[in-house]
């Protein structure tokens, strides 16, 4: 039986898979409360679920449309990068890898770099998606997060990032590592340039895209409940073999240990973003923004963010990297 | 004593034939055992080159890993005079993994940090095995901070398997700890050298090794994640870190090829642990080659060199 249950059943699994996705998955369960949510409620709100408030994965078009002014962007051609210098190969090929992660999700690699207008003016957005291979940091990201911040320095305009990642792309070794320091000069840069950079941790954020260019913004802002660490929650316990404490890691926990400016909710990060973005490159007040009044722009989340069990969510897939 | 390392057994086999000699000499001098002795000599160091010079990468991983392999402190007393340890980071704590002080190298001042890993297990203990936490990390942008302001370079040599992964380092902010030491070193003024001795662990080190210059030792590794561990994510199996050293290109000889690294520092047969004398004239060297080459460059031409090295690796590549 097993060569049926290794060969063939995956084969049936994929297969059913994409029958379920074109059918439409019409109801999906919010992972914290365990509720049924509609999805088209769910688009409707930016993947937040309605009632428990808990934060899921968006997709980076869907937040970059509810991001700019009318949803309009451009985006920022990205440099090619050599691919595979390692040869690398673990139980797969690593271009296999890469190959089917283009195949399944349409993007070129985890970062994209975009620019617009917020508020009427002019931004440069980077989006880090956790599903191309765990957002991994690896050439082709980092050269993107360079790009990124080349771009908004010539064009003299902020850089906003949303972060998620599992940390560095194994699969290039070494040269994933040194994606640290080369983000971070560029990130050097464009503070040297006098321009503020933003960056949105999502969930989850870690090794080592946390301890370079993540860490390094003027201001972090954090939406509700991620997991934002160096090493994750598995290798510590592994290290000192005990139980972690509840809320551990998680955004509001960053918040309390001073590492976050705020948690931000996703509905309010718009606002909050055009806000700073405009004071701090002392822009005209935007009408819209000035007649707000000061939301809850802290809107520390109640509900326990550490509901038991929901560890294996937030953890990458196998395929995602991790750092030390 | 001498240890062995289990690929090394052919010469462990010879060395200990010598020894049983030398023991039965000495209890009977009727027997004449220098002409054999010398022979055994010779083969044993025959066999010890030969291993040597085609170690992989996994043996290299145990060779820069050895326990009597030169640590930072040896650095130091062999090559620093005047040395002046500075500890903490006038915000939590201070960090024995991880140490910083001043010098001084041939007469000039020079700043210096690194991982110690410790050389029996007190010792290991009282640096963390070279794990360094945030503290760590925040002494040494203190401490670079005050050589750029002095106009002292900074000399790192790194030796560590990574940055520590505790509850309290995640609390204090390991991850911000790291990216600051990273962009300390892109903001000196000051000519700074980083030289992995051992094991450059992943973030852990990048964090004092952006450098203008990167040195490795012969039998150094330096690596995003260490083999043990990359094997249990990729393989799934921590027992395969054999593979996983052998496939991430880890050694210094594969860095020089990627131009992550600028050179190699030789070491004798044997590996740096067989001749500490040998490391040290070697290591002397190559950092009065380094103060020379970078003497009399401007802060800006310093910087930007370093960036600029940085931002290209990588781009070069097939």
């Amino acid at each position: 039986m097993n060569w049926i249950n290794n060969v063939v059943r995956p084969k049936i699994r994929s297969f059913l898979k994409q029958r379920d996705d074109s059918a439409e998955n019409l109801w999906v369960k919010c992972p914290e409360s365990g509720e049924m949510v509609f999805y088209r409620d769910l688009e409707a709100n930016q993947w937040v679920v309605p009632n428990s408030g808990y934060h899921m994965k968006i997709k980076s078009a869907d937040r970059l449309a509810s991001f700019f002014d009318d949803g309009s962007y451009e985006t920022v051609a990205l440099p090619e990068v050599p691919v595979d210098p390692l040869k690398f190969r673990d139980q797969k090929r690593y271009v296999d890898r890469l190959r089917d992660s283009r195949t399944k999700t349409g993007m070129d690699d985890a970062v994209m770099v975009t620019k617009g207008r917020l508020y009427g003016r002019p931004v440069t957005v980077g989006v880090q998606d956790f599903d191309f291979m765990g957002g991994s940091l690896g050439m082709a990201a980092g050269s993107a997060v360079i790009t990124g911040l080349e771009t908004a320095e010539r064009d003299k305009t902020p850089f906003v990032l949303f972060v998620a990642s599992g940390g560095a792309r194994m699969q290039e070794g070494i040269l994933s590592l040194m994606q640290m320091p080369r983000t971070t000069v560029a990130v050097l840069r464009l503070r040297e340039a006098g321009l503020p950079f933003i960056v949105v941790f999502t969930n989850p954020t870690t090794g080592g895209v946390t301890a370079s260019y993540a860490m390094l913004g003027d201001v972090h802002l954090a939406e509700p409940g991620a997991l934002i660490c160096f090493a994750g929650p598995r290798v510590i316990e592994q290290t000192i073999r005990e139980k972690l404490p509840k809320g551990f890691q998680r955004s509001e926990y960053l918040y309390e240990h001073g590492m976050v400016d705020m948690v931000v909710h996703r509905h309010n990060l718009r606002a909050t973003i055009g806000s700073l973005t405009g004071i701090l490159t002392k822009a005209e007040p935007a009408p819209e923004l000035a007649s707000q009044p000061p939301v809850a722009r802290i809107s520390m989340r109640a509900a326990a963010v550490a509901a038991e069990g929901d560890d294996d969510l937030v953890t990458a897939p196998p395929e995602a990297a991790h750092a030390e | 004593m001498q240890s062995y390392l289990d690929f090394e057994k052919p010469v462990a086999d010879l060395e200990g034939k010598i020894a049983e000699l030398k023991s039965l000499a000495s209890t009977d001098q009727a027997v004449s055992i220098e002409e054999e002795v010398n022979r055994l000599s010779a083969r044993a160091e025959e066999a010890l080159a030969d291993i040597y010079k085609k170690l992989t990468p996994w043996q290299k991983t145990q060779v820069a890993r050895h326990p009597q392999r030169p640590h930072f402190s040896d650095y130091v007393k062999s090559l620093i005079t005047e040395w002046v340890p500075l500890a903490g980071d006038r915000k939590f704590g201070e960090d024995a993994a991880l140490l910083a002080g001043f010098g001084r190298f041939e007469g000039q001042s020079v700043a210096i940090l690194g991982q110690e890993k410790g050389s029996n297990t007190e010792e290991r203990l009282r640096h963390n095995f070279g794990m360094a936490r945030p503290e760590g990390y925040r002494k040494a942008v203190r401490l670079m901070d005050m050589a750029d302001r002095f106009n002292i370079p900074v000399v790192a040599f790194v030796d560590t398997a990574g940055a520590y992964p505790g509850i309290g380092a995640e609390e204090r902010g390991q991850a911000e700890a790291i990216a600051r030491s990273t962009e300390k070193c892109l903001e000196l003024g000051v000519p700074n050298l980083a030289i992995i001795i051992g094991e450059g662990g992943s973030g852990g080190a990048i964090a004092i090794a952006t450098a203008n210059r990167v040195l490795m030792m012969e039998n150094a590794i330096y690596s995003v994640i260490s083999p043990e561990a990359g094997a249990s994510i990729l393989w799934r199996d921590a027992a395969k870190a054999q593979d996983a050293a052998n496939n991430m290109k880890i050694t210094a000889s594969d860095l020089l090829g990627f131009g992550v690294i600028d050179g190699i520092i030789s070491e004798p047969v044997g590996g740096a642990h067989r001749h500490h004398d040998q490391v040290m004239d070697a290591t002397r060297r190559a950092i009065g080659k380094f103060l020379s080459d970078y003497s009399g460059k401007s802060r800006l031409e310093l910087r930007e060199q370093r960036r600029e090295k940085f931002l290209s690796i990588g781009t070069n590549l097939a």
